[in-house]
Protein backbone atom coordinates (compact mmCIF):
# COMPACT_ATOMS: atom_id res chain seq x y z
CA UNK A 1 0.00 0.00 0.00
CA UNK A 2 1.33 3.26 -0.67
CA UNK A 3 1.43 5.99 2.10
CA UNK A 4 -1.71 7.97 2.25
CA UNK A 5 -0.64 10.60 4.18
CA UNK A 6 1.05 14.22 2.36
CA UNK A 7 4.88 14.85 3.17
CA UNK A 8 3.71 18.48 3.63
CA UNK A 9 1.34 17.68 6.46
CA UNK A 10 3.35 15.19 8.21
CA UNK A 11 6.25 17.45 8.10
CA UNK A 12 4.17 20.19 9.97
CA UNK A 13 5.64 20.16 14.08
CA UNK A 14 2.18 19.14 16.20
CA UNK A 15 1.42 22.43 18.74
CA UNK A 16 3.86 22.24 21.87
CA UNK A 17 0.86 23.04 23.68
CA UNK A 18 -0.83 19.60 22.33
CA UNK A 19 2.05 17.97 23.60
CA UNK A 20 2.39 19.82 27.25
CA UNK A 21 -1.50 19.34 27.14
CA UNK A 22 -1.03 15.50 27.16
CA UNK A 23 1.04 15.80 30.40
CA UNK A 24 -1.29 18.37 32.27
CA UNK A 25 -3.72 15.27 31.90
CA UNK A 26 -1.72 12.77 33.56
CA UNK A 27 -1.51 14.64 36.77
CA UNK A 28 -4.54 14.62 39.11
CA UNK A 29 -5.65 17.57 41.09
CA UNK A 30 -3.82 20.01 39.10
CA UNK A 31 -4.84 23.91 38.77
CA UNK A 32 -4.07 25.69 35.75
CA UNK A 33 -3.02 28.82 34.46
CA UNK A 34 -2.66 27.64 31.26
CA UNK A 35 -6.35 28.50 29.64
CA UNK A 36 -6.13 30.45 26.59
CA UNK A 37 -9.98 31.67 27.08
CA UNK A 38 -11.79 33.64 29.60
CA UNK A 39 -13.47 32.25 32.40
CA UNK A 40 -17.04 33.81 32.26
CA UNK A 41 -19.53 32.48 30.94
CA UNK A 42 -21.05 34.10 27.60
CA UNK A 43 -23.54 36.89 28.84
CA UNK A 44 -26.79 35.06 29.77
CA UNK A 45 -29.09 37.89 27.10
CA UNK A 46 -26.66 36.59 24.11
CA UNK A 47 -27.00 32.74 25.01
CA UNK A 48 -30.79 33.65 24.86
CA UNK A 49 -31.02 34.56 21.55
CA UNK A 50 -28.99 31.28 20.38
CA UNK A 51 -31.91 29.64 21.89
CA UNK A 52 -34.00 32.00 20.71
CA UNK A 53 -33.59 31.13 17.26
CA UNK A 54 -33.29 27.70 17.78
CA UNK A 55 -36.90 28.02 19.33
CA UNK A 56 -37.95 29.98 16.11
CA UNK A 57 -36.23 27.50 13.90
CA UNK A 58 -33.59 29.15 12.65
CA UNK A 59 -31.64 26.13 11.72
CA UNK A 60 -30.85 26.52 8.33
CA UNK A 61 -27.54 27.94 6.34
CA UNK A 62 -27.18 31.51 6.38
CA UNK A 63 -25.83 33.37 3.19
CA UNK A 64 -22.08 32.23 2.75
CA UNK A 65 -20.05 35.22 3.67
CA UNK A 66 -23.04 35.40 6.72
CA UNK A 67 -25.98 36.97 7.92
CA UNK A 68 -26.45 40.24 6.63
CA UNK A 69 -27.52 41.67 9.96
CA UNK A 70 -24.49 40.41 11.20
CA UNK A 71 -22.32 42.59 9.06
CA UNK A 72 -24.62 45.42 9.66
CA UNK A 73 -23.71 45.10 13.21
CA UNK A 74 -19.84 44.47 12.50
CA UNK A 75 -19.40 47.25 10.67
CA UNK A 76 -20.96 49.38 12.80
CA UNK A 77 -18.85 48.39 15.84
CA UNK A 78 -16.16 48.95 13.90
CA UNK A 79 -17.42 52.68 13.61
CA UNK A 80 -18.11 53.11 16.52
CA UNK A 81 -15.20 51.95 18.43
CA UNK A 82 -12.27 52.39 15.84
CA UNK A 83 -14.14 54.67 13.19
CA UNK A 84 -12.84 52.35 11.02
CA UNK A 85 -15.48 52.14 7.31
CA UNK A 86 -16.60 48.84 6.05
CA UNK A 87 -19.79 47.96 3.51
CA UNK A 88 -21.56 44.92 4.75
CA UNK A 89 -22.27 43.94 1.72
CA UNK A 90 -18.51 43.20 0.29
CA UNK A 91 -16.08 43.85 2.71
CA UNK A 92 -17.25 41.53 5.57
CA UNK A 93 -17.14 37.75 5.82
CA UNK A 94 -18.16 36.03 8.96
CA UNK A 95 -16.09 32.91 9.86
CA UNK A 96 -15.60 29.97 11.96
CA UNK A 97 -13.55 31.71 14.63
CA UNK A 98 -10.35 34.12 14.05
CA UNK A 99 -8.68 31.00 13.25
CA UNK A 100 -10.62 30.26 9.75
CA UNK A 101 -10.00 33.90 9.09
CA UNK A 102 -6.38 33.87 9.53
CA UNK A 103 -6.32 30.36 7.26
CA UNK A 104 -8.28 31.69 4.51
CA UNK A 105 -6.67 35.77 4.17
CA UNK A 106 -3.16 33.35 3.88
CA UNK A 107 -4.50 30.95 1.30
CA UNK A 108 -6.15 34.05 -0.58
CA UNK A 109 -3.19 35.98 -0.96
CA UNK A 110 -0.32 33.68 -1.18
CA UNK A 111 1.37 31.59 -4.20
CA UNK A 112 3.73 29.48 -3.81
CA UNK A 113 7.31 31.01 -2.89
CA UNK A 114 5.81 34.03 -1.18
CA UNK A 115 7.38 34.91 2.13
CA UNK A 116 4.91 35.60 4.82
CA UNK A 117 6.23 37.62 8.49
CA UNK A 118 5.93 36.54 11.18
CA UNK A 119 6.25 37.90 14.82
CA UNK A 120 6.75 35.52 17.61
CA UNK A 121 6.02 34.80 20.16
CA UNK A 122 3.12 34.54 18.71
CA UNK A 123 -0.18 32.31 18.64
CA UNK A 124 0.68 28.61 17.19
CA UNK A 125 -1.65 28.91 13.75
CA UNK A 126 0.53 31.24 11.72
CA UNK A 127 3.44 29.69 11.29
CA UNK A 128 1.83 25.92 9.79
CA UNK A 129 -1.12 27.93 8.45
CA UNK A 130 1.40 29.88 6.38
CA UNK A 131 3.26 26.42 5.06
CA UNK A 132 -0.19 25.28 4.17
CA UNK A 133 -1.20 27.82 1.79
CA UNK A 134 2.89 27.19 0.30
CA UNK A 135 4.07 29.87 1.28
CA UNK A 136 7.48 30.68 3.23
CA UNK A 137 7.23 31.65 6.67
CA UNK A 138 9.92 34.07 8.39
CA UNK A 139 9.82 34.49 11.37
CA UNK A 140 11.00 37.85 13.07
CA UNK A 141 11.87 37.39 17.06
CA UNK A 142 10.33 40.18 19.11
CA UNK A 143 12.43 41.13 21.76
CA UNK A 144 11.88 41.32 25.62
CA UNK A 145 13.41 44.71 26.01
CA UNK A 146 11.11 46.09 23.09
CA UNK A 147 8.10 44.89 25.44
CA UNK A 148 7.62 42.24 22.36
CA UNK A 149 6.76 45.01 20.14
CA UNK A 150 7.70 44.89 16.29
CA UNK A 151 9.48 47.59 15.54
CA UNK A 152 10.66 49.29 11.51
CA UNK A 153 13.83 47.61 11.83
CA UNK A 154 13.01 44.48 12.60
CA UNK A 155 10.67 43.87 9.49
CA UNK A 156 13.73 45.33 7.38
CA UNK A 157 16.04 42.65 8.68
CA UNK A 158 13.98 40.20 7.13
CA UNK A 159 12.54 41.47 4.58
CA UNK A 160 13.14 40.15 0.76
CA UNK A 161 11.77 40.79 -2.69
CA UNK A 162 9.48 38.00 -1.90
CA UNK A 163 8.40 38.84 1.03
CA UNK A 164 4.18 39.59 0.60
CA UNK A 165 2.43 39.27 4.07
CA UNK A 166 3.18 41.07 7.24
CA UNK A 167 1.01 38.96 10.22
CA UNK A 168 0.30 41.36 12.90
CA UNK A 169 -0.64 40.00 16.44
CA UNK A 170 -1.54 42.46 18.64
CA UNK A 171 -2.88 42.64 21.25
CA UNK A 172 -0.64 39.45 21.51
CA UNK A 173 -1.18 35.75 23.17
CA UNK A 174 1.04 34.99 24.82
CA UNK A 175 2.93 38.09 25.82
CA UNK A 176 0.33 40.32 26.33
CA UNK A 177 2.43 43.18 24.27
CA UNK A 178 -0.07 46.04 22.74
CA UNK A 179 0.99 47.95 19.36
CA UNK A 180 0.77 51.58 20.18
CA UNK A 181 -0.68 54.37 17.71
CA UNK A 182 3.32 55.09 17.35
CA UNK A 183 4.46 51.65 17.04
CA UNK A 184 2.43 51.06 14.07
CA UNK A 185 2.98 54.52 12.05
CA UNK A 186 6.54 53.33 12.92
CA UNK A 187 6.01 50.15 10.46
CA UNK A 188 3.38 51.50 8.51
CA UNK A 189 6.29 53.53 6.39
CA UNK A 190 7.56 50.43 5.72
CA UNK A 191 5.28 48.49 4.66
CA UNK A 192 3.73 50.96 2.20
CA UNK A 193 7.59 51.38 1.11
CA UNK A 194 7.92 47.28 0.79
CA UNK A 195 4.53 46.77 -1.02
CA UNK A 196 3.47 44.17 1.77
CA UNK A 197 0.00 43.48 2.64
CA UNK A 198 -1.36 43.09 6.56
CA UNK A 199 -2.95 40.30 7.80
CA UNK A 200 -4.07 42.14 11.47
CA UNK A 201 -5.14 39.58 13.95
CA UNK A 202 -7.32 41.52 16.71
CA UNK A 203 -9.08 39.00 18.60
CA UNK A 204 -7.84 40.84 21.62
CA UNK A 205 -8.88 44.79 20.47
CA UNK A 206 -11.16 45.01 23.14
CA UNK A 207 -8.65 43.56 25.99
CA UNK A 208 -6.64 46.83 26.06
CA UNK A 209 -5.97 48.24 29.63
CA UNK A 210 -4.13 52.15 29.30
CA UNK A 211 -5.77 53.21 25.99
CA UNK A 212 -8.26 52.00 23.56
CA UNK A 213 -7.01 49.36 21.19
CA UNK A 214 -5.69 51.10 18.01
CA UNK A 215 -6.05 49.00 14.59
CA UNK A 216 -3.33 49.30 11.71
CA UNK A 217 -6.40 50.26 9.64
CA UNK A 218 -6.22 53.58 11.58
CA UNK A 219 -3.16 54.10 10.53
CA UNK A 220 -3.44 56.47 6.90
CA UNK A 221 -2.34 54.28 3.83
CA UNK A 222 -2.87 51.03 5.18
CA UNK A 223 -6.50 50.28 4.75
CA UNK A 224 -6.41 49.46 1.70
CA UNK A 225 -3.57 46.65 2.64
CA UNK A 226 -4.64 45.10 5.55
CA UNK A 227 -7.62 42.15 6.63
CA UNK A 228 -8.17 43.01 10.12
CA UNK A 229 -9.30 39.68 11.68
CA UNK A 230 -11.48 40.10 14.81
CA UNK A 231 -14.28 37.78 16.36
CA UNK A 232 -15.81 37.34 19.53
CA UNK A 233 -14.26 34.55 21.40
CA UNK A 234 -12.88 36.48 23.82
CA UNK A 235 -13.93 40.06 24.02
CA UNK A 236 -17.68 38.58 24.67
CA UNK A 237 -16.27 35.38 25.78
CA UNK A 238 -17.86 32.82 23.02
CA UNK A 239 -14.84 30.64 22.43
CA UNK A 240 -16.92 27.48 22.04
CA UNK A 241 -19.47 29.45 19.56
CA UNK A 242 -16.52 29.14 16.93
CA UNK A 243 -17.23 32.60 15.30
CA UNK A 244 -15.20 35.53 14.04
CA UNK A 245 -14.75 37.70 11.12
CA UNK A 246 -12.80 39.20 8.84
CA UNK A 247 -13.25 42.69 7.00
CA UNK A 248 -11.21 44.00 4.19
CA UNK A 249 -10.18 45.60 0.63
CA UNK A 250 -13.61 43.97 -1.38
CA UNK A 251 -11.35 41.99 -3.77
CA UNK A 252 -9.40 39.71 -0.96
CA UNK A 253 -12.59 39.30 0.72
CA UNK A 254 -14.13 38.28 -2.13
CA UNK A 255 -11.56 35.53 -2.96
CA UNK A 256 -11.66 34.33 0.95
CA UNK A 257 -15.48 34.06 0.49
CA UNK A 258 -14.75 31.63 -2.53
CA UNK A 259 -12.63 29.66 -0.38
CA UNK A 260 -15.34 29.89 2.67
CA UNK A 261 -17.79 28.95 0.10
CA UNK A 262 -16.52 26.05 -0.81
CA UNK A 263 -14.61 24.73 2.36
CA UNK A 264 -17.12 26.00 5.10
CA UNK A 265 -20.46 27.08 3.22
CA UNK A 266 -21.19 29.25 6.65
CA UNK A 267 -20.29 29.89 9.19
CA UNK A 268 -22.93 28.72 12.68
CA UNK A 269 -26.26 29.93 12.18
CA UNK A 270 -27.26 29.59 15.66
CA UNK A 271 -23.55 31.00 16.83
CA UNK A 272 -24.35 34.19 13.94
CA UNK A 273 -27.93 35.16 15.88
CA UNK A 274 -26.52 35.26 19.44
CA UNK A 275 -23.43 37.09 18.04
CA UNK A 276 -25.66 40.01 16.34
CA UNK A 277 -27.29 40.73 19.73
CA UNK A 278 -23.40 40.41 21.55
CA UNK A 279 -22.83 43.36 19.02
CA UNK A 280 -25.81 45.36 19.82
CA UNK A 281 -26.08 44.97 23.77
CA UNK A 282 -22.58 43.90 24.73
CA UNK A 283 -21.07 46.48 25.61
CA UNK A 284 -21.55 46.46 29.20
CA UNK A 285 -20.28 43.30 29.20
CA UNK A 286 -17.00 43.50 27.54
CA UNK A 287 -16.56 46.82 30.12
CA UNK A 288 -17.33 44.95 33.02
CA UNK A 289 -15.01 42.15 31.93
CA UNK A 290 -12.33 44.19 30.66
CA UNK A 291 -12.19 45.71 34.31
CA UNK A 292 -11.96 42.39 35.84
CA UNK A 293 -9.09 41.26 33.84
CA UNK A 294 -7.30 44.50 34.41
CA UNK A 295 -7.97 44.03 38.44
CA UNK A 296 -6.35 40.37 37.98
CA UNK A 297 -3.84 41.89 35.76
CA UNK A 298 -2.59 44.38 38.20
CA UNK A 299 -2.59 41.81 40.95
CA UNK A 300 -0.43 39.45 39.11
CA UNK A 301 2.37 41.89 37.86
CA UNK A 302 3.00 42.88 41.38
CA UNK A 303 2.82 39.15 42.83
CA UNK A 304 5.14 38.59 40.25
CA UNK A 305 7.38 41.33 40.50
CA UNK A 306 7.59 40.71 44.64
CA UNK A 307 8.41 37.30 43.51
CA UNK A 308 11.83 38.75 42.03
CA UNK A 309 10.53 37.36 38.36
CA UNK A 310 11.17 39.66 35.76
CA UNK A 311 8.23 40.71 33.34
CA UNK A 312 7.66 43.70 31.85
CA UNK A 313 3.87 45.00 32.70
CA UNK A 314 1.47 44.12 29.78
CA UNK A 315 -0.99 46.09 28.47
CA UNK A 316 -3.48 43.68 26.56
CA UNK A 317 -5.11 40.45 26.20
CA UNK A 318 -5.26 38.15 29.51
CA UNK A 319 -1.67 36.78 29.29
CA UNK A 320 1.87 37.58 31.52
CA UNK A 321 4.99 36.27 30.43
CA UNK A 322 7.74 36.12 32.87
CA UNK A 323 11.30 35.62 32.55
CA UNK A 324 12.68 32.33 34.31
CA UNK A 325 15.93 32.16 32.92
CA UNK A 326 17.52 32.75 36.18
CA UNK A 327 16.13 29.02 37.01
CA UNK A 328 18.75 27.57 34.47
CA UNK A 329 15.98 25.32 32.78
CA UNK A 330 14.46 25.10 29.59
CA UNK A 331 10.57 26.11 29.80
CA UNK A 332 9.48 22.49 28.92
CA UNK A 333 11.86 21.75 32.31
CA UNK A 334 10.59 24.56 34.34
CA UNK A 335 6.36 23.96 33.52
CA UNK A 336 7.27 20.20 33.50
CA UNK A 337 8.68 20.74 36.97
CA UNK A 338 5.84 22.96 38.44
CA UNK A 339 3.31 20.67 37.41
CA UNK A 340 5.15 17.88 39.00
CA UNK A 341 6.17 19.52 42.23
CA UNK A 342 2.80 21.78 43.12
CA UNK A 343 0.69 20.54 40.24
CA UNK A 344 0.67 24.36 39.14
CA UNK A 345 -0.10 24.33 34.99
CA UNK A 346 1.48 27.12 32.83
CA UNK A 347 2.67 27.73 29.05
CA UNK A 348 6.10 26.66 27.89
CA UNK A 349 6.90 29.99 26.67
CA UNK A 350 9.01 28.20 23.24
CA UNK A 351 5.21 27.05 22.68
CA UNK A 352 4.57 30.23 20.68
CA UNK A 353 7.95 30.28 19.03
CA UNK A 354 11.61 29.84 19.63
CA UNK A 355 12.10 32.81 21.31
CA UNK A 356 9.81 32.39 23.78
CA UNK A 357 12.27 30.12 25.36
CA UNK A 358 13.24 30.92 28.78
CA UNK A 359 9.59 32.20 29.72
CA UNK A 360 6.12 30.61 30.69
CA UNK A 361 3.15 31.91 29.87
CA UNK A 362 0.75 32.88 32.69
CA UNK A 363 -3.05 33.17 31.86
CA UNK A 364 -5.26 35.45 34.13
CA UNK A 365 -8.52 34.04 32.91
CA UNK A 366 -9.25 32.91 36.62
CA UNK A 367 -10.51 34.56 39.19
CA UNK A 368 -8.62 36.68 42.11
CA UNK A 369 -8.83 33.58 44.67
CA UNK A 370 -7.71 31.17 42.02
CA UNK A 371 -4.62 33.42 41.06
CA UNK A 372 -3.79 33.43 44.63
CA UNK A 373 -4.02 29.88 45.41
CA UNK A 374 -1.63 29.40 42.41
CA UNK A 375 0.43 32.37 43.53
CA UNK A 376 1.02 30.92 46.63
CA UNK A 377 2.49 27.29 44.83
CA UNK A 378 4.57 29.59 42.40
CA UNK A 379 6.16 30.84 45.19
CA UNK A 380 7.23 27.93 47.04
CA UNK A 381 8.72 26.25 43.68
CA UNK A 382 10.25 29.78 43.09
CA UNK A 383 11.97 29.32 46.70
CA UNK A 384 12.63 25.75 46.59
CA UNK A 385 14.43 26.17 43.42
CA UNK A 386 16.72 29.49 43.75
CA UNK B 1 -7.24 58.91 42.73
CA UNK B 2 -9.77 55.40 43.98
CA UNK B 3 -11.76 55.37 41.09
CA UNK B 4 -14.76 55.52 43.45
CA UNK B 5 -17.51 53.19 41.07
CA UNK B 6 -14.66 50.96 40.64
CA UNK B 7 -14.17 50.54 44.32
CA UNK B 8 -17.76 49.67 44.98
CA UNK B 9 -17.94 47.55 42.19
CA UNK B 10 -15.01 45.52 43.49
CA UNK B 11 -15.90 45.14 46.88
CA UNK B 12 -19.92 44.69 46.35
CA UNK B 13 -19.14 40.99 45.68
CA UNK B 14 -16.18 40.53 48.01
CA UNK B 15 -15.98 42.73 51.26
CA UNK B 16 -13.87 41.15 52.63
CA UNK B 17 -10.94 42.45 50.50
CA UNK B 18 -8.43 44.09 52.46
CA UNK B 19 -7.05 47.50 51.64
CA UNK B 20 -3.95 46.54 51.07
CA UNK B 21 -5.07 44.01 48.08
CA UNK B 22 -7.66 46.79 46.84
CA UNK B 23 -5.08 49.28 46.74
CA UNK B 24 -3.32 46.39 44.18
CA UNK B 25 -6.07 45.53 41.84
CA UNK B 26 -7.17 49.58 41.82
CA UNK B 27 -3.48 50.47 41.41
CA UNK B 28 -3.99 53.45 44.31
CA UNK B 29 -1.97 53.94 47.03
CA UNK B 30 -3.18 52.41 50.42
CA UNK B 31 -3.75 55.62 52.08
CA UNK B 32 -5.87 56.90 49.32
CA UNK B 33 -8.08 53.80 49.32
CA UNK B 34 -8.70 53.38 53.02
CA UNK B 35 -9.85 57.54 52.95
CA UNK B 36 -12.29 56.60 50.11
CA UNK B 37 -13.95 53.83 52.52
CA UNK B 38 -14.07 55.88 55.19
CA UNK B 39 -15.72 58.60 53.52
CA UNK B 40 -18.28 56.12 51.81
CA UNK B 41 -19.17 54.85 55.06
CA UNK B 42 -19.46 58.46 56.49
CA UNK B 43 -21.86 59.50 53.63
CA UNK B 44 -24.08 56.54 54.31
CA UNK B 45 -23.25 55.01 50.91
CA UNK B 46 -21.49 51.81 52.12
CA UNK B 47 -24.22 50.71 55.21
CA UNK B 48 -22.78 47.77 56.31
CA UNK B 49 -20.72 44.37 55.70
CA UNK B 50 -22.87 41.62 55.82
CA UNK B 51 -21.64 38.02 55.46
CA UNK B 52 -24.13 35.74 53.03
CA UNK B 53 -25.32 32.98 55.43
CA UNK B 54 -27.48 30.27 53.25
CA UNK B 55 -29.27 29.18 56.66
CA UNK B 56 -30.98 26.24 55.17
CA UNK B 57 -27.67 24.04 54.72
CA UNK B 58 -27.37 24.57 58.57
CA UNK B 59 -29.32 23.40 61.61
CA UNK B 60 -30.61 26.64 62.41
CA UNK B 61 -34.59 27.02 61.55
CA UNK B 62 -35.16 30.45 60.07
CA UNK B 63 -38.22 30.65 58.21
CA UNK B 64 -38.45 33.81 55.91
CA UNK B 65 -41.37 35.14 54.56
CA UNK B 66 -42.58 38.32 52.28
CA UNK B 67 -45.49 40.31 52.96
CA UNK B 68 -47.26 42.65 50.50
CA UNK B 69 -48.59 45.53 52.78
CA UNK B 70 -51.62 47.86 51.61
CA UNK B 71 -51.64 51.17 53.60
CA UNK B 72 -53.34 54.03 53.92
CA UNK B 73 -50.68 57.09 53.54
CA UNK B 74 -50.90 59.78 56.02
CA UNK B 75 -51.21 63.30 55.11
CA UNK B 76 -48.12 65.16 55.07
CA UNK B 77 -45.23 61.97 55.54
CA UNK B 78 -46.95 59.73 53.52
CA UNK B 79 -45.54 56.29 53.63
CA UNK B 80 -42.56 57.27 55.82
CA UNK B 81 -44.35 56.88 59.35
CA UNK B 82 -45.92 53.93 58.44
CA UNK B 83 -42.56 52.02 57.46
CA UNK B 84 -40.62 53.26 60.08
CA UNK B 85 -43.62 51.67 62.55
CA UNK B 86 -42.93 48.75 60.96
CA UNK B 87 -38.93 48.52 60.43
CA UNK B 88 -38.19 49.11 63.60
CA UNK B 89 -39.48 45.42 64.59
CA UNK B 90 -35.99 43.12 64.83
CA UNK B 91 -37.73 40.39 62.68
CA UNK B 92 -38.00 42.78 59.99
CA UNK B 93 -34.98 42.43 57.49
CA UNK B 94 -36.56 44.35 54.74
CA UNK B 95 -39.26 47.04 54.08
CA UNK B 96 -39.67 48.39 50.59
CA UNK B 97 -42.13 51.05 48.99
CA UNK B 98 -43.30 49.63 46.14
CA UNK B 99 -45.14 50.49 42.89
CA UNK B 100 -47.47 48.58 41.63
CA UNK B 101 -50.70 46.52 43.29
CA UNK B 102 -49.35 47.24 47.34
CA UNK B 103 -47.29 49.44 48.54
CA UNK B 104 -44.98 48.08 51.54
CA UNK B 105 -42.89 44.74 50.81
CA UNK B 106 -42.16 43.38 53.98
CA UNK B 107 -39.47 41.12 54.55
CA UNK B 108 -39.63 38.88 58.01
CA UNK B 109 -36.96 36.60 59.40
CA UNK B 110 -38.39 33.88 62.28
CA UNK B 111 -37.65 31.44 64.18
CA UNK B 112 -41.02 29.07 62.88
CA UNK B 113 -44.24 29.39 60.89
CA UNK B 114 -45.83 29.97 64.06
CA UNK B 115 -43.59 32.81 64.96
CA UNK B 116 -44.29 34.87 61.52
CA UNK B 117 -48.04 33.75 62.07
CA UNK B 118 -48.12 35.53 65.35
CA UNK B 119 -46.10 38.69 63.86
CA UNK B 120 -48.50 39.39 61.09
CA UNK B 121 -51.93 38.80 63.16
CA UNK B 122 -50.62 40.72 66.48
CA UNK B 123 -48.27 43.26 65.25
CA UNK B 124 -48.87 43.99 61.73
CA UNK B 125 -52.26 43.75 60.80
CA UNK B 126 -53.61 45.56 63.89
CA UNK B 127 -51.90 49.14 62.64
CA UNK B 128 -53.82 51.35 61.68
CA UNK B 129 -53.01 52.35 58.69
CA UNK B 130 -52.65 48.99 57.26
CA UNK B 131 -55.35 48.34 54.93
CA UNK B 132 -54.06 44.49 54.28
CA UNK B 133 -51.60 41.94 54.65
CA UNK B 134 -50.42 39.14 52.03
CA UNK B 135 -47.79 36.83 53.12
CA UNK B 136 -46.24 34.71 50.93
CA UNK B 137 -43.49 32.07 52.56
CA UNK B 138 -40.08 31.29 51.13
CA UNK B 139 -39.57 28.07 50.02
CA UNK B 140 -35.95 28.41 48.37
CA UNK B 141 -33.55 30.44 47.22
CA UNK B 142 -31.93 29.92 44.38
CA UNK B 143 -29.68 33.20 44.37
CA UNK B 144 -28.82 36.27 46.53
CA UNK B 145 -27.22 39.37 46.07
CA UNK B 146 -26.18 38.10 42.75
CA UNK B 147 -24.97 34.67 44.02
CA UNK B 148 -25.97 31.63 42.48
CA UNK B 149 -26.76 29.42 45.89
CA UNK B 150 -28.04 25.94 44.11
CA UNK B 151 -24.92 25.12 42.35
CA UNK B 152 -21.12 26.06 42.56
CA UNK B 153 -18.98 27.33 39.87
CA UNK B 154 -16.97 24.60 37.95
CA UNK B 155 -14.36 25.09 35.43
CA UNK B 156 -15.38 23.04 32.34
CA UNK B 157 -12.79 24.55 30.29
CA UNK B 158 -9.58 22.11 28.89
CA UNK B 159 -6.76 22.46 31.44
CA UNK B 160 -4.49 23.68 28.51
CA UNK B 161 -5.38 25.92 25.47
CA UNK B 162 -3.22 27.83 22.97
Amino acid sequence: MRNPLSEKIVEIKPSGIRKFFDVVKSIDGAISLGVGEPDFDTPWHIRDEGIYSLEKGRTFYTSNSGLRELKVEVCNYLKRRQNIQYEPDDQVLVTVGGSEAIDLALRAMVDPGDEVLIPQPSYVSYEPCAILAGAKPVIIELKEENEFRLTAEEILEHVTDKTKILVLPFPNNPTGAIMEKKDLEAIAKVIEEKDLFVISDEIYSELTYTDKHVSIVEIPGMYERTVLINGFSKSYAMTGWRLGYACGPKDIIAQMTKIHQFAIMCAPTTSQYAAVEALKNGDEDVAMMREQYNQRRRYLVKELRDLGLPCFEPFGAFYIFPCIKEFGMSSDEFATKLLQEEKLAVVPGNAFGNCGEGFIRISYAYSLDDLKKAMERLKRFIDNHR
Amino acid sequence: MVNRDELLRAIDKNSRIGVEELAVILAAPEIEVANELRALEDEGIICGYHTMIDWSKTNIEKVMALIEVKVTPQRGIGFDSIAERIYKYPEVTSVYLMSGGFDLMVMLEGKSLKEVATFVTNKLSPLDTVLSCSTHFILQKYKEHGTILTKKYEDTREIVTP
